[in-house]
C-alpha cells in the first residue's frame, strides 16, 4: 500500500517496501548515514540514520514507511545525537584526516562537516591497529574503520569471496581478512573487486595513486555530502 | 598436525557438517585441542565448506573460545558485584599469587590462567568461578588454597573433591510453580484433551507475560507464531540468564527440567512447532548430561517424537545448544544468529521472529520460567493462572535474591509483592538500595520499599540484588558499567563506543579524577546509548548510572575534585595557616569537610 507522511512538518509520499530514508530521499529530503548503501539491505549499524517516530527513535534505514507516521529528522536534538555519534567514531579510531589520502572524499569527514562537528568532545581511544600492505594493489590501514560492513558485505554478496569479516566483539571488534596468515596479500582479492571500492573512509586504499586529485579539489571539498549522496541516487 | 586433522574430522562428521553447528563444533575442539589455532580454525572452514573469515569472526565473538593458547587449567572468577562483595577480588589475588602468576596472563608453563568473567550465576553461593567452565562456589581461603594446591599438583578435575562442584538451589519460599507436584505428561494431556484452539484460549485467558524481562504477552506471541506463513516451525528456550544476580532458570532447569520442557512441548502444540531448541549459557553447562537424560526419559515416555501421546501427527523434538559467554546472546535475535552458528548479533527487527526466526522459520522464544508457567495454566485452567498477582501481571514471579541478606536463594511470590516484603523473609535488615531486574534494571532507594515487583511497576526479569547501608551506589553502578562494556556485542555505534567511554568516565571518577563536566558527559552518553542503541543490551546500559546518578548523587558528587571548577592551587591548603592558628582542625574549618577528612586518613 502507498501513503504518506509527515517529514520535518512536510508530507513525504511512499509505495509499499520503501523504508522512511529511501522514501524521504526520492523525495529530496537528505537523511545522513553511513552503513546504508543503495546496493545492500540496510544494515542499521551506524545510526546515524536516526529518526523520531511518534516520540521513539528509530533506524530511518532499517524501517518501512507507514501512512500517517510523523517523523522528526532535520532537528536540533537529532542532528545534535548524530553528532555525538560522528564524535564517538571519530575518537575510537585514529584519523589523521590531513595526512590520509581519503580525505575530501572520505564520508565520515563529509557527515563531519555536514553536521557541524567542531571538536571531538570526548577522549581518544588510540587503538593500535597495524596496516597491512602485503597486497600488490591494495592498502589496508584500519585506523580508519567505522565497521559499516560495507567491504564484508560487498565481499561476501557481490564478489563471492568473503575476504572480510569482523572477530572479536564491543570495542575490540575488528576487521580479519579471509586468509590464515591474516594478510591480505595471501588472500584471491582483486583490486577489481566490489569491495575495493566501497569503503567509505580511508581504510581500502588502491596503491599508487596517492593524491592523483589534490586536497581541497575533491569530492566533498566541492559540495557537501548531502547533495552528492541525492545526486549520485537520482 | 595429523591429530588436528583427525580430530577435527572427528568432531565436523559428528554433527554431520552442519555449519549451523559451528559454535558447538568450536566449542568440542577447544575441549580438546585447548584453544582454536589459526590452522585448527582453517580446517573446521574447509570442512564445513565456510569462508574462513567467518569461522575466526565466530570464534572471536564469544569470551569463553580462545584463538590464543590459555592454561590447561582456565580459572574464571565471577565478577559479578556480588561476587565482589563476598571478597572475589582478594581471592582472586590470593590465588594468583599461590600460583606465581599474573590475573589475565597464561602461566609460563601453559598450566593455568586466572581471570575475571560475567556473572556466572551463583550469586546466591559466591564467589564463585568456573575452572575448564565447571562451577565451584563458596570460595573462601581455605578452599582457594586447595585449588592452587589441586592445580599445582595437575590433579585432573575429575579427581577434584566432588564438594567443590555441588551447587545448591537454595529454594526459600515455594507458591504455585515450585510448590506443586507435577506428573510429567499431565499438562500435556490436559493441553491436547482441549485441542490445539481451546489451549491456546486457555494461554489468553491466563493472560501470561514473559518472565524474560520484555514482559511481553505469551498467547499473543504464540498465536502469531500458529498464524506465520512457513512451515517448521520453530520453539526456542531461552537458558541464556546472563543478567547479572538472575539464577532462577538454573534453579528451574535443575530441579524442574520436566515442566520447563513440557512447556516447550505445549508451545509447539499450540503453535504448531516441531524442533524445539533449549539454548544453554555456557555456565550452565554441567547441566546438559542431567538434562539430555531427562529428555531421554520423555521421549521413551511418548511425551516428545513422533505422535505424541498417541496424538497423530503431533511431533515434536528438542535439542540443547550451548553458549560460550555472551550475555548479548539471551537477545531473543542474537541468540537465533547464535544458534544458526554465527557471531551473536542482534537483527534488525521487524521482522519479528514469529515470523521470520531460526533458519528464516516461524519461531517462538521464551524464556524458561514462562514455559515452565504454561504447565499451571493447562492443568488449572487461564482463570485459575489469572486469579493471583495483579490484573496486568498475572501469576507469580521467581525472584533471584543474592547480597547482603542473611538467607539469599530463590522465592516464588505472587506479583504485585511489595520490595519490603521481600526484603523482610530474606533477612536484609540494614538495606540501602536494591538492584531490582538486575544490572540493566530498576535501582531501588529505601524511600521506594514499598514498591511492588509487577510489570506495572518494577519490573524484572528475576535478579533481587540487596545492598546495605555500608555500600556505595558508585560502586555498584560501575561494577555494571564495565559489565556492559565487556558485554556489547559491538554492532552499533552508541553501544560499542559509548559503553566504553562510560567505563572510562567511571573509571575516571572512581581514581578521583573527576570533573563536573564529566557528570555532564556520561548524562549525555547515556542519551543516547537509551535513545540509539540497536538492542536492548545499549538501551539498558545507562540504567544503573541514570537511576544512582538521581537518587544517590552524592557518591558521585563525592568522587569530583571540584563540582565547579578545578582551582590552579589547594584552595583547602591555603587554610592550614589559620587552622593552625585557631587550633582547629573538624570538617567546619575545612572547604570540603568530607574530601579532606578523607585526605587526613591516607
Ligand atoms: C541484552 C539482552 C539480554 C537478554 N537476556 C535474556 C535471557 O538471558 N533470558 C531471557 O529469557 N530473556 C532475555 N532477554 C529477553 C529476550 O530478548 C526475550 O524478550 C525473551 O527471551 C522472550 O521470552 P519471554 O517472553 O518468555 O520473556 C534479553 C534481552 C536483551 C536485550
Ligand atoms: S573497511 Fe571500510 S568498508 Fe569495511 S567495515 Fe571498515 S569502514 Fe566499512
Ligand atoms: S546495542 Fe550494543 S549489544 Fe545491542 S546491537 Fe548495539 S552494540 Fe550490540
Amino acid at each position: 500500500m502507498n501513503g504518506r507522511f509527515m517529514l520535518d512538518g512536510q508530507p513525504v509520499m511512499f509505495e509499499e517496501g520503501q523504508t522512511i530514508l529511501q522514501a524521504a530521499k526520492a523525495a529530496g529530503h537528505y537523511i545522513p548515514s553511513l552503513c546504508w548503501h543503495p546496493d545492500f539491505p540496510p544494515h542499521g549499524s551506524c545510526k546515524l540514520c536516526i529518526v523520531k517516530v511518534g516520540g521513539r527513535h528509530v533506524s530511518s534505514c532499517a524501517l518501512q514507511a507507514k501512512d500517517g507516521m510523523e517523523i522528526e529528522s532535520n532537528t536540533p536534538e537529532i542532528n545534535g545525537e548524530r553528532r555525538a555519534l560522528l564524535q564517538m567514531l571519530f575518537v575510537e579510531g585514529n584519523h589523521f584526516c590531513p595526512s590520509c589520502e581519503k580525505s575530501g572524499n572520505c564520508e565520515l569527514q563529509a557527515q563531519a562537516y555536514e553536521l557541524e562537528m567542531t571538536s571531538a568532545r570526548f577522549n581518544y581511544f588510540f587503538p593500535v591497529r597495524p596496516v597491512d600492505a602485503s597486497h600488490p594493489d591494495i592498502l589496508l590501514d584500519f585506523n580508519r574503520c567505522i565497521f559499516c560492513e560495507l567491504c564484508v558485505r560487498a565481499s561476501r554478496d557481490i564478489d563471492g569471496k568473503s575476504i572480510f569479516a569482523l572477530t572479536n566483539r564491543g570495542i575490540h571488534k575488528h576487521l580479519v581478512v579471509n586468509a590464515e596468515s591474516g594478510r591480505l596479500g595471501d588472500t584471491d582479492f582483486s583490486a577489481l573487486d566490489r569491495a575495493a571500492s566501497i569503503c567509505p573512509v580511508g581504510v581500502i586504499l588502491p596503491k599508487r595513486v596517492g593524491f592523483a586529485v589534490p586536497i581541497g579539489e575533491r569530492i566533498y571539498d566541492e559540495k557537501p555530502i548531502s547533495l552528492v549522496s541525492m545526486e549520485k541516487e537520482r | 598436525m595429523q591429530d588436528l586433522d583427525a580430530c577435527v574430522m572427528d568432531v565436523l562428521a559428528r554433527h554431520g557438517r552442519d555449519p549451523t553447528r559451528l559454535l558447538q563444533i568450536l566449542i568440542e575442539l577447544q575441549d580438546v585441542l585447548g584453544h582454536l589455532s589459526p590452522p585448527c580454525l582453517t580446517r573446521v572452514a574447509e570442512g564445513l565448506s565456510l569462508p574462513r573469515s567467518r569461522v575466526e569472526g565466530v570464534a572471536g565473538f564469544y569470551s569463553f573460545l580462545h584463538a590464543e593458547p590459555v592454561g590447561r587449567y582456565r580459572i574464571h572468577f565471577s565478577d559479578n558485584i556480588t561476587d565482589r562483595m563476598l571478597g572475589a577480588p582478594a581471592l582472586m589475588e590470593t590465588l594468583c599469587r599461590k600460583l606465581w602468576i599474573e590475573p589475565g596472563k597464561v602461566s609460563e608453563d601453559g598450566l593455568v590462567s586466572v581471570t575475571t568473567t560475567s556473572c556466572t550465576g551463583m550469586c546466591d553461593q559466591g564467589p564463585a568461578l568456573l575452572v575448564n567452565g565447571r562451577a565451584i562456589t563458596r570460595l573462601d581461603h581455605h578452599r582457594v588454597n586447595e585449588i592452587a594446591e589441586l592445580v599445582r599438583q595437575s590433579v585432573p578435575l575429575d579427581a577434584w573433591p566432588a564438594a567443590f562442584f555441588m551447587i545448591d538451589d537454595n529454594i526459600r519460599r515455594r507458591d504455585a510453580l515450585l510448590g506443586a507436584s507435577f506428573e510429567p505428561g499431565s499438562a500435556l494431556k490436559a493441553a491436547i484433551s482441549q485441542g490445539r484452539a481451546d489451549w491456546l484460549e486457555q494461554m489468553r485467558l491466563s493472560n501470561l507475560r514473559g518472565r524474560g524481562g520484555a514482559g511481553f504477552t505469551t498467547a499473543v506471541k504464540w498465536q502469531s507464531c500458529r498464524d506465520a506463513q512457513g512451515k517448521d516451525k520453530v520453539v526456542v528456550c531461552n537458558a541464556d540468564e546472563g543478567e547479572p544476580g538472575t539464577f532462577k532458570d538454573r534453579v528451574l532447569l535443575t530441579r524442574f527440567a520436566e515442566q520447563v520442557f513440557e512447556g516447550m512441548t505445549l508451545a509447539a502444540w499450540a503453535t504448531g512447532a516441531s524442533l524445539g531448541l533449549l539454548y544453554l549459557r555456557g555456565e550452565y553447562r554441567y547441566l546438559t548430561t542431567p538434562l539430555r537424560a531427562v529428555l531421554d526419559k520423555r521421549r521413551q515416555a511418548g511425551l516428545l517424537g513422533k505422535d505424541i501421546l498417541g496424538e497423530t501427527g503431533f511431533n515434536f523434538d528438542i535439542d540443547i545448544h550451548l553458549g560460550a559467554g555472551a550475555y548479548v546472546c539471551g537477545e531473543e535475535t542474537a541468540l537465533l544468529e547464535s544458534l544458526e552458528g554465527k557471531r551473536g548479533t542482534p537483527r534488525i527487527r521487524p521482522p519479528f521472529p514469529v515470523t521470520v526466526g531460526y533458519l528464516g522459520r516461524p519461531t517462538v522464544v521464551n524464556n524458561v520460567e514462562t514455559l515452565a508457567k504454561t504447565t499451571l495454566i493447562a492443568l488449572e485452567g487461564g482463570a485459575a493462572f489469572a486469579a493471583t498477582g495483579t490484573p496486568q501481571s498475572t501469576g507469580t514471579k521467581l525472584l533471584s535474591v543474592s547480597g547482603d541478606c542473611a538467607f539469599p536463594g530463590i522465592y516464588e511470590y505472587p506479583f504485585g509483592v511489595a520490595i519490603e516484603r521481600v526484603l523482610e523473609d530474606c533477612g536484609a535488615s540494614d538495606a540501602q538500595m536494591v538492584q531490582v531486574g538486575g544490572a540493566s534494571g530498576v535501582t531501588i532507594a529505601g524511600y521506594e520499599f514499598h514498591r511492588r515487583v509487577a510489570f506495572e511497576d518494577v519490573p524484572s526479569a528475576g535478579a533481587f540484588m540487596v545492598f546495605d547501608s555500608s555500600r556505595d551506589a558508585f560502586e555498584i553502578a560501575h561494577n555494571f558499567v564495565d559489565f556492559f562494556a565487556h558485554e556489547s556485542c559491538g554492532f552499533c555505534t552508541p553501544c560499542r563506543i559509548g559503553t566504553s567511554l562510560l567505563k572510562g568516565y567511571m573509571d575516571k571518577l572512581a581514581q578521583g579524577f573527576g570533573a563536573k563536566m564529566d557528570l555532564a558527559d556520561i548524562e549525555w552518553i547515556n542519551r543516547l546509548l537509551r535513545n540509539a542503541s540497536h538492542c536492548g543490551l545499549g538501551t539498558t546500559a545507562p540504567n544503573p548510572v541514570v537511576d544512582t546518578l538521581i537518587k544517590f548523587r552524592p557518591a558521585y558528587e563525592r568522587r569530583l575534585k571540584s563540582l565547579d571548577f578545578e582551582p590552579a592551587f589547594d584552595l583547602d591548603a591555603a587554610l592550614d595557616t589559620a587552622r593552625r592558628m585557631t587550633g582547629r582542625d573538624d570538617a567546619g574549618a575545612h572547604l570540603n569537610g568530607e574530601a579532606s577528612a578523607r585526605e587526613a586518613q591516607r
